[in-house]
């Protein structure tokens, strides 16, 4: 199993690879949307590039949770609902969510994910 | 003038690579007016036709059902500008292909001298884009034109036939041609 430190190298391999960005830039507490600039479809390549890399097959809805934020039950008025919450958290015990459980607005969700909680998430894949 | 950036395929192995080549000429032009009295091809016409010889082997893969689309050029790298009048070879092998996407790593070589080397990212459109790219009949057409279906082989070597719904559009385009 790789450490910690192989897991941070290699994720930030793929991201200076996939977002162009320079390796300095990414730091554990980087945002991918805000800090990365990382597009929708960027998060594509950034699967490809990490599924390459660690030999591990990554489900979609495990990073992303689309099914959740459009679901009515989850979502109301913009907003995820306390069910909601615990949705993802159930789903991305990786991610750390306590800065959007504050103003869970849909809206910023795209822009949760960290370099770590990426990191985070890996160390589980490859844990399997 | 039409938008095909590859003239025939040379090779075509079903879900693994794809070979094809593009005849540039001085009397296109986009190649003169792109830099006047040097006339290089330029950089994104080559990564067009990357994309139609990756993109056809991405949507071969799935039988034509899926619309391809080249979602991101994730790193191109050009070592030469070929000068408008060589004949370009396109290799591009298929990395990875998930439901939602495919990989491809792309050389581009004028004879045996390599050009560029380029990754490409395809996307599989969803229902959230629901028009269509291509009318099929006028699809097969220019896969034919390719000579896709005269040099594709499956992983098995076997000829790849092809695909039931786009014969029928051609069938349904020669019965009643003005409805296209």
């Amino acid at each position: 199993m790789p450490s910690k430190e192989e897991v941070l190298e290699k994720v930030t391999d793929a991201l200076v690879d996939a977002l162009g960005v320079d390796e300095d830039e990414v730091t554990p507490e980087a945002t991918m949307v805000g800090d990365l600039g990382a597009e929708s479809i960027d998060f594509l390549d950034i699967v490809f590039r990490l599924e390459k890399a660690f030999g591990i097959e990554i489900p979609r809805s495990e990073l992303f949770p689309e099914d959740i934020l459009t679901n009515a039950e989850y979502v109301k008025e913009g907003k995820v609902t306390d069910a909601g919450i615990a949705e993802l958290k159930k789903r991305m015990p990786f991610a750390d969510l306590s800065k959007f459980e504050t103003n869970p607005q849909v809206q910023d969700f795209g822009n949760l994910l960290t370099v770590n909680d990426l990191c985070r998430y890996i160390e589980t894949k490859v844990a399997d | 003038m039409r938008w095909f950036w590859i003239d025939r395929f040379l090779e075509f192995e079903s879900g693994v690579r794809a070979v094809a080549y593009k005849n540039t000429s001085i009397t296109e032009d986009h190649n003169d007016d792109y830099q006047p009295s040097y006339p290089i091809v330029p950089a994104s016409t080559i990564i067009e036709g990357l994309a139609q010889t990756g993109g056809l082997l991405v949507g071969e893969h799935g039988g034509f059902q899926e619309r391809v689309v080249l979602a991101k050029v994730a790193k191109a790298t050009f070592h030469k500008y070929p000068i408008a009048g060589t004949t370009l070879t396109y290799t591009v092998e298929l990395e990875d292909i998930q439901p939602d996407g495919a990989f491809c790593q792309c050389t581009v070589k004028d004879g045996d001298e390599l050009q560029a080397e380029v990754q490409l990212m395809f996307a599989q459109l969803d229902d959230r884009f629901p028009e269509e790219l291509f009318e099929p009949a006028n699809f097969l057409r220019m896969l034919r034109l390719f000579d896709l279906f005269k040099v594709g082989r499956t992983k098995d070597g076997q000829p790849i036939a092809i695909p039931e719904h786009l014969l029928e559009a051609e069938r349904l385009d020669m019965a009643a041609p003005e409805a296209n």
